[in-house]
Parts: C-alpha cells; sequence; structure tokens
C-alpha cells in the first residue's frame, strides 16, 4: 500500500430539499483496500456512493481523487471530458443490474474492447486477443466471444461487465450490490472470482451492499449507514464481531434481517 | 427582372426560391455554422415542404437558401437526373426560382444529390448538397440523443469503432458499405449520408463546398473545401472502397461507381455506370464497352 490515500471523501452531504440523503460523510481509500458501506435501504448509502462517483452532485462536501500523476484533483472542479475519461480509464463501476452497464446488443468481445477503442486501440486483432484474455479471467469460454450478452445468464452478464470495467487497468472500481440479483449458489462463485481479481490487480473498491456476508467476503474495513449517518466504521472483522453501534449490533444480530 | 417590375406585376407575396426571405436568412446561419464548425450538426428550425419528408426536404431547404437567380441546378438521385425525385426537384426549382437546370456535373454551380458523389471531380466554385435521411453516426449504437450530443462535444468516438469492430467480428470484414462514418478535419465525427463508401474520397480535401441537410431530424452540417475527411478504420483492416472487376458495359470507363442492370429474364445482366451523366459524356466522346451496340439496340 502507498503512503498517500487514493480517495478523500470529506463531509459530503447530499439534500433533496429537506430530504436527508447523506450527511456529513469523510473516509480515505488506500490503494488496494476494498471498503464497504453497509446499510438497509433507504440508510444513505447509495447516495454516498453516487456522490463519491460523480454520478450526483453533492450539496456540500469534496471528493478528491489522487490522478496517476500523484496530484489530487477535486472530481467536481474538473471538466467534464477531463472526468468522463477518468471514469472509463482509471476506474470501473459494477452495476447491481448488468443491463445498466452492459451494451446488451452488442457482442461480448465488443463490450469488453468498447473502453479499449475509446483510449484510441484501432488494432483490431489486439483488441480482441485482450477481449478474449479478459472473458477467460471472468470464467467465459472464448467461443462466447460473439454473443450477445442477451443470451448469458444473470452469473454470466455480472461477469462479463467485470471484465467491461477491469481491461484498461483501473486502480478504483466502485461496485453496488453486484451480487444482488443472483441465485445464492451463482453468488458465491461471483464473490470468489471478484476476491481473486481485486486481490490480484491491487484494486481498491467501494462496494455497497445491504447483504453483510458479501462485506465480510470482500472487504477490508466498513462503514455502517443509518438515516444518512455513518453509525460505525472499522475493520471488517472487528465490526462485525464486535459490534459497538447498538444499530450495528441489531444489524449482525441478524433481528434486522435486511 | 427588377424590383418595380415585380412589384408592378403583383408579384409582391412572391418568395424566390419558395422560402421566405427571413427563413432563408435563418437556414443561412446554420449554413455558415456548419461551415465554421466542419461536421457538427448545427439544429435549425426545419419548414414544411411542399414534398414528403424522404424526398429530400432538407437538402431542399438548403438548395433554396443558397441558390441565386444566375446559378445552374443539377439534381441527381442514385446518379441518376432522370428519376421521379430528381426531376420533381429541378422542375420545382427551375417555377420557383427561375434557375437554369442541367444534367451535366461540369455545368452545374450547385447539385443536390441523394446517395452519390459525381464521377467528375468537382471544382471550386461548386456546391453539392446532400439529402440526408439520419444525420447522426452514433445513433445505431446510442438511442439517446442527449448522450450522443455528449459524445459529439467531447469527442468521445469510441462507439464508432464498437459499431466496426462487430462487423468485423461477424463478417470478417468491415461491411458498412453505405453512409460509412468518416472524421471530419480530425475533430467531429459525421455521416456523409447513405452515399457508397466509393465516394468517401470524393469528399476529402475537395475543390467544392458540400452541405448537408436533413429536414425531418432538423440538423445542417458542412464540410469546407479543401477539408481533411477520413474514412473511420483499424490498422489491420483497413478502410478500402469497393471495386468493380468489370469496366462499364456502355462506355467502358474504370474506377468507377457501377450499378447492375438486369437485361433478360435468363439471367443476363450488365454493369454500367451510375453516374448517368458522366456515361453519357463519355460515350459522346467516343468511348465505347462491350455490350453498348448491343444496349442500344435493345433499347430502339
Ligand atoms: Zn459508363
Amino acid at each position: 500500500m502507498s503512503d498517500e490515500p487514493l480517495l478523500r471523501v470529506s463531509g459530503v452531504s447530499k439534500f433533496y430539499g429537506s430530504r436527508i440523503g447523506c450527511q456529513d460523510v469523510s473516509f480515505e481509500l488506500w490503494p488496494g483496500e476494498v471498503l464497504a458501506i453497509v446499510g438497509e435501504s433507504g440508510s444513505g448509502k447509495t447516495t454516498l456512493l453516487n456522490c463519491i462517483s460523480t454520478r450526483l452532485m453533492p450539496t456540500a462536501g469534496t471528493v478528491s481523487y489522487r490522478m496517476r500523476d500523484g496530484q489530487f484533483r477535486d472530481l467536481y472542479r474538473m471538466g467534464e471530458a477531463e472526468r468522463r475519461f477518468l471514469m472509463r480509464t482509471d476506474w470501473g463501476f459494477v452495476h447491481q443490474n448488468p443491463a445498466d452497464g452492459l451494451r446488451m446488443s452488442v457482442s461480448a468481445g465488443a463490450n469488453v474492447g468498447e473502453r479499449l477503442m475509446a483510449v484510441g486501440e484501432r488494432h483490431y486483432g489486439n483488441i480482441r486477443e485482450t477481449a478474449a484474455d479478459w472473458l477467460g479471467r471472468v470464467e467465459i469460454t472464448e467461443d462466447r466471444i460473439d454473443d450477445q450478452p442477451r443470451s448469458f445468464s444473470g452469473g454470466m452478464r455480472q461477469r462479463l461487465q467485470i471484465a467491461r470495467n477491469l481491461v484498461t487497468g483501473p486502480r478504483l472500481v466502485f461496485m453496488d450490490e453486484p451480487t444482488g440479483g443472483l441465485d445464492v449458489s451463482v453468488q458465491a462463485r461471483l464473490l470468489d472470482l471478484l476476491r481473486g481479481l481485486v486481490n490480484d490487480l491491487g484494486l481498491a473498491v467501494v462496494v455497497v451492499t445491504h447483504d453483510l456476508a458479501v462485506a465480510r467476503l470482500l472487504s477490508h474495513r466498513m462503514m455502517v449507514m443509518k438515516d444518512g449517518k455513518v453509525v460505525e466504521t472499522g475493520l471488517t472483522d472487528r465490526v462485525l464481531d464486535d459490534p459497538r453501534a447498538p444499530y450495528t449490533q441489531l444489524l449482525v444480530s441478524s433481528i434486522l434481517q435486511v | 427582372m427588377t424590383l418595380e417590375t415585380e412589384i408592378e406585376d403583383g408579384l409582391a407575396s412572391y418568395n424566390f426560391a419558395y422560402l421566405d426571405e427571413q427563413t432563408k436568412r435563418m437556414i443561412r446561419r446554420a449554413i455558415l455554422k456548419g461551415i465554421a464548425i466542419p461536421g457538427y450538426q448545427v439544429p435549425f428550425a426545419s419548414r414544411e415542404m411542399p414534398m414528403p419528408y424522404g424526398w429530400g426536404t432538407g437538402g431542399v431547404q438548403v438548395t433554396a437558401s443558397i441558390i441565386g437567380p444566375d446559378d445552374t441546378l443539377k439534381v441527381i438521385d442514385q446518379g441518376a437526373d432522370d428519376t421521379t425525385n430528381a426531376v420533381s426537384i429541378r422542375a420545382f426549382f427551375a417555377k420557383v426560382a427561375d434557375v437554369e437546370t442541367t444534367t451535366r456535373t461540369g455545368e452545374a454551380t450547385i447539385i443536390q444529390t441523394r446517395h452519390r458523389i459525381p464521377e467528375e471531380k468537382l471544382t471550386e466554385g461548386q456546391i453539392l448538397v446532400y439529402q440526408v435521411p439520419i444525420p447522426e453516426p452514433l445513433r445505431f449504437l446510442e438511442p439517446r440523443e442527449t448522450e450522443t450530443r455528449k459524445m459529439h462535444a467531447l469527442a468521445e468516438y469510441g462507439l464508432m469503432h464498437v459499431k466496426l469492430y462487430e462487423d468485423i467480428a461477424r463478417n470478417g470484414h468491415i461491411a458498412t458499405t453505405y453512409a460509412y462514418p468518416v472524421k471530419v478535419e480530425g475533430r467531429y465525427v459525421m455521416d456523409p449520408s447513405p452515399t457508397p463508401k466509393f465516394d468517401n474520397p470524393k469528399m476529402h480535401m475537395s475543390d467544392a463546398l458540400q452541405l448537408f441537410g436533413a429536414g425531418r431530424e432538423k440538423r445542417i452540417y458542412a464540410v469546407p473545401p479543401h477539408t481533411n475527411v477520413v474514412s473511420l478504420d483499424f490498422e489491420d483492416y483497413p478502410f478500402e472502397i469497393q471495386t468493380f472487376e468489370e469496366p462499364c458495359a456502355l462506355c467502358g470507363a474504370h474506377g468507377v461507381y457501377l450499378d447492375e442492370v438486369i437485361l433478360d429474364d435468363r439471367g443476363g445482366r450488365m454493369f454500367v455506370c451510375s453516374d448517368t451523366d458522366f456515361c453519357e459524356e463519355r460515350r459522346a466522346e467516343g468511348h465505347r464497352g462491350h455490350l453498348s451496340g448491343e444496349a442500344m439496340e435493345a433499347a430502339e
């Protein structure tokens, strides 16, 4: 791990009129670190994810990111072109519903290759070879490379979405309930795969989940949210084995099965 | 005709070239903006024309806004001057603007076209007006207009190559043969309208001004003379134009775009110039193809 964080979130709030989306959230994310944001639906975890991934303008606070040149940049003071470039090169975003993150009417190979073409790769053979390699890494056989994701199972679609995000070698990936819509057995396999990729690639990840098992398996650190505020934060094993906030205790003791 | 005689003739309400002056000024402003930003789609308030959409109402409005009494107009449809569409647009301007019309490329000052660029090299001072059905090259993969406008604004054109990638993955080569996307002056990706890709190289560094009008979609764009126009491709699948094995059966021309013509119901066919004026002028100069004799007899 580097001696400087990758992402600095400071005093981020989002209000919808008088209603609180999330309030005064601050944290730092380090290279290679996986942070889980957990909470029930309506806890503000998705609002927070959207605010830090530049998908939703916060009402207050700053989010800054350490660019590849080592300089911290305020994401909301960046030009849109630069921000969008960052999002499709150095970042990834894995949606709960793969259809939101894939082009359903183009082939698996083109889905993976799109980011390469977007950054100027102009050799078809190289693009295809890289796409085939990434399909293999997410356990999709090469003979599916020309098939559209429409013909894929839910688990395969999700793995394809992951490959599409990772092909440019991002340093930071946001995930919104990545195993959300899947059967339990498929979930377990996907989590194994994700954990392997995150370790191998040294990815920093912010994963939003309502599922404590996902947080346990994937994350180093977790943040528990309720009513838009962070009620507890700490190393994942500590929070789950020795929860301190009364709400976390309820959550962990499964009285609240969210 | 002087202004005085016009008024005397009781023609005060008559609009030269059909559109009123205010509308023409609005369209000219859009054209000028298009020329200033080559390849950029300029929105304009498209007017109703006395012909249905799909009949080139965008091109007609552009032509109506730039044509003057001294112009000579040529109109082609798929390369031919004699289709219903071409004939009626030519007749329309002969009536509402009282201009000379011609079928000869070299004599025309304005050429309105659907689906072809003439074979004869266009020269300085000529204007080629394209009728465009769908101006947005990104529409195929991104139906949201807000998103495609942003992609143009930020020059995010990866999606265009996704389309070409899919072509190669499916067909083993870039199978797009019409409306083949180009990048204009290194900046905007543009749909050249449904011309065959054979014509794409003619757009590059043309001496003529090229204007594009999409009536239903309310967009005008332009390629000024001497502008860089590059067809998109991959390093290992470079852009190539169509080639034809035989020369034109009537005039013997090589290296031109040919149409297939069915001669009889026994599978007889020939390939002839799609540019009818080009073919006729060559024959008038004495050039002959291998079927010119028979075809002439059959026609008589
Ligand atoms: Zn010919």
